[in-house]
């Protein structure tokens, strides 16, 4: 037997989330994205329940334009776990006359996944979705609580928020409103990594260094996909590369690495002059681009 | 790595977000992204300098009227530390904002505008970090350039503040006082060479050679149940757990435990974190227990050492930060959620309003929005609590409106 357990305060808080989850919701899901932060969701959720099962089903809003290593990343995930796991397609969003697609040069299906995600949560009738996002991440997400009401328009009132005290969560709602939970709020994107790294958790091969085609657009390292569209004039050329964040192709730009190892990620983080969300082609179309989407009920 | 907890506050335009953004950039931490945005801005506003407070202040409304609205937190980390800085507003209508900050913190930077010196809002500052009982408080007196670095300014607004700390209910807190210009890092991480009468400590320095295990008071162990777990499976057919966190103390496997509010007894089987049994718990830990005998326990239930239970009563005095703008009614009836238990309860009445509404100075006979006061209440079931000073994590509860579902205030129990 061990002897004397001293945990780490953020873990201690995200399992605590999480109990407080279950038995305040009657309907809750994770969204899950087969991102770094959203694999240590599932890792707290397997802690804060075990030996039980986890108590919820993973929600994944599929643009149809993912990385293929994500998607086979989650699929064998779910397996192993023995998880349920609900997809919900932007395409079909798109067919239905739901959606419409961009066009341009910077089109992405990005923000198409809130109408999806919106659609899902009123199909499934989820009254509280857990999320990965982090304070540290962006400064609209900076102003987040960890239980965070969405009006049944699924949108975010953001000057008008439930005050947070002390470790107290209040998650009644009335019906038809639903509620984002964030267990990981205070965490950092190092944090994140430590994690990882201590307790082992597999995450998809795109997070460490390897050969990609890509391009160079405004300063960024786009993928070359037959989801991403390229100017003639755009040269596409093989490079050593690896992700930080993971969106899917048409938002996330790649930074040029070597890091093999978790290590040698966390060295990088340590010493690169850009923020993680430097390398997300969604955040940089305006400066209130994360802010304006969360309003209108993205993850 | 350590992690230490900072709130500040400080009025509209004491410079807080710049304070902030300066130890972002000294400490390096901020990217050179994010740097270029602020750049961006600074230049788009017309500024020969850089604007530091855009690095924190994230909503578009924020930005426009160059105010703080809501809590953001920010992270950043040296060497030595981890830091979050819960930088709230303070702005006057957005009190229930610093509460919040503060409430989650360990050490509390107060802004002072060298110009203004001690206003009325430091002392509504000063009385929030007294209520929530931090014990140290950063003083920082800003824009010491647009005073000359004036060492008298400085001596003038130090003891006028020490004679509101003399006037307070609670001077257990050590305050320290460290003059600065945040605008062009003077004092912040770098030593200001315009003041050389000040032999102090920077903040940051001083930020660096706090230690935050300082701060947690040990008291009686309390262990709240969340959920029971009961996985049903082959392999765990009868295992039944409860599942929490603990505070105030340590829980040791075989120690005798009581149930509250049932009363019944038994002892601690095993304490799991994860797949690992552990002998012993310390306080902060989420975990699950197991106990020696099959007894009746659900959510809402708390565990304690049978030597150490808590007062119980259907009646309490508490001071209460009202945070929503429908006011707080005698009579009115409001549910109390006290760690995972949630009790009806209706107000008796208002013994005393401590601070007044910072708009009309009025004092009611209800308690309104921003308004802090001393209210006695009446519960519709036994709570088994401690007083906020003896065992802050068990002596201190939000009121939740059952029609509008807010949560209407938080209340730190004086007596019971």
């Amino acid at each position: 037997m061990n002897s004397i357990l001293k945990q780490n305060p953020l873990e201690s808080e995200a399992i605590y989330i999480f109990r407080e989850v279950v038995t305040q919701f009657e309907n809750p899901v994770l969204l899950f994205s087969g991102g770094k932060d959203s694999i240590t969701l599932v890792r707290l959720a397997e802690k804060a329940f075990y030996p039980a099962k986890i108590p919820f089903p993973l929600l994944h809003i599929d643009t149809g334009h993912n990385f293929p290593e994500t998607i086979a990343f989650r699929d064998k995930l779910v397996k192993e776990m023995g998880l349920d796991l609900i997809v919900r397609n932007v395409q079909d969003d798109i067919d239905n006359g739901k959606s419409v697609e961009e066009t341009g040069k910077y089109s992405s299906r990005n923000s198409l996944q809130t109408n999806t995600l919106l659609e899902a949560i009123e199909e499934f009738k989820f009254d509280a979705c857990i999320g990965g996002a982090r304070r540290d991440e962006e400064k609209a997400r900076a102003k987040e609580r960890i239980f965070s009401v969405r009006n049944d328009f699924g949108e975010w009132d953001e000057k008008n928020q439930r005050p947070e005290v002390f470790d107290m969560l209040n998650g009644r709602i009335e019906i038809g409103q639903n509620v984002r939970v964030f267990p990981i709020s205070n965490w950092t994107e190092l944090d994140v990594w430590n994690y990882i790294d201590r307790e082992k958790i597999e995450i998809p091969s795109i997070y460490f260094s390897h050969e990609r085609e890509i391009f160079e657009r405004d300063g960024l390292i786009w993928t070359a996909s037959e989801h991403v569209f390229k100017d003639e004039s755009e040269e596409v050329e093989t490079k050593n590369v690896r992700f930080r964040t993971v969106g899917d192709v048409t938002c996330t730009a790649a930074v040029e690495s070597h890091a093999k190892t978790i290590e040698e990620i966390v060295y990088e983080i340590i010493h690169s002059t850009i923020s993680e969300r430097g390398a997300r082609i969604d955040d940089k179309r305006s400066e209130a681009a994360m802010e304006t989407r969360k309003q209108q009920g993205y993850f | 790595m350590e992690v230490l907890k900072i709130a500040t506050a400080g009025s509209v335009d004491d410079g807080k977000s710049t304070l902030i953004g300066r130890l972002l950039y000294d400490t390096k931490s901020l990217t050179s992204d994010k740097l270029e945005a602020i750049e961006k801005s600074s230049r788009k506003k017309g500024l020969d300098y850089l604007d530091f407070s855009l690095a924190t202040d994230g909503l578009v409304a924020e930005r426009e009227q160059g105010i703080t609205i809501d809590v953001a937190h920010i992270y950043f980390s040296t060497q030595r530390k981890s830091y979050i800085i819960a930088d709230t507003p303070g702005h006057v209508e957005y009190t229930r904002n610093m509460v919040t900050g503060a409430s989650t913190s360990q050490v509390s930077i107060i802004l002072i505008d060298a110009r203004k010196g001690v206003i009325e809002q430091t002392q509504r500052h000063f009385f929030i970090n007294n209520l929530l009982r931090l014990k140290e408080v950063v003083v920082a007196v800003n824009k010491m350039d647009l005073v000359n670095y004036s060492e008298d300014v400085f001596n003038e607004i130090v003891s006028d503040f020490k004679k509101i700390q003399k006037e307070s209910e609670y001077n257990d807190q050590k305050v320290t006082f460290i003059p600065v210009s945040a605008l062009w890092g003077e004092n912040i991480a770098d030593v200001s060479s315009n003041m050389g009468w000040y032999q102090g400590n920077t903040i940051l320095d001083y930020l660096e050679n706090i230690k935050a295990e300082d701060f947690q008071k040990k008291t009686q162990s309390r262990f709240p149940v969340q959920t029971v777990i009961r996985p049903k499976t082959e392999d765990h057919r009868d295992f039944r757990a409860y599942a929490g966190k603990l505070s105030g103390g340590n829980l040791k496997v075989g120690e005798s435990i009581t149930v509250l509010p049932s009363l019944t007894s038994s002892k601690v089987k095993e304490i799991y974190f994860f797949d690992k049994e552990y002998a012993e718990a310390s306080s902060g830990s989420s975990i699950t227990i197991t106990l020696e005998d099959d007894i009746n326990i659900t959510r809402g239930d708390t565990l304690v050492k049978s030597d150490e239970i808590p007062k119980c009563s259907k009646t309490l005095i508490s001071t209460i930060c009202w945070m929503d703008s429908k006011s707080m009614l005698p009579s009115a009836k409001y549910l109390l959620q006290h760690n995972t238990n949630r009790i009806l309860t209706k107000i008796d009445h208002i013994e005393s309003i401590s601070l007044g509404n910072y708009d009309t100075g009025e004092i009611n006979s209800n308690l309104q929005l921003n308004q802090i006061g001393q209210v006695s209440m009446k519960l519709s079931k036994l709570i088994y609590a401690d007083t906020y000073e003896n065992n802050p994590e068990n002596g201190r509860f939000i009121l939740i409106d059952p029609i509008t579902n807010t949560t209407a205030g938080v209340g730190f129990i004086d007596s019971l």
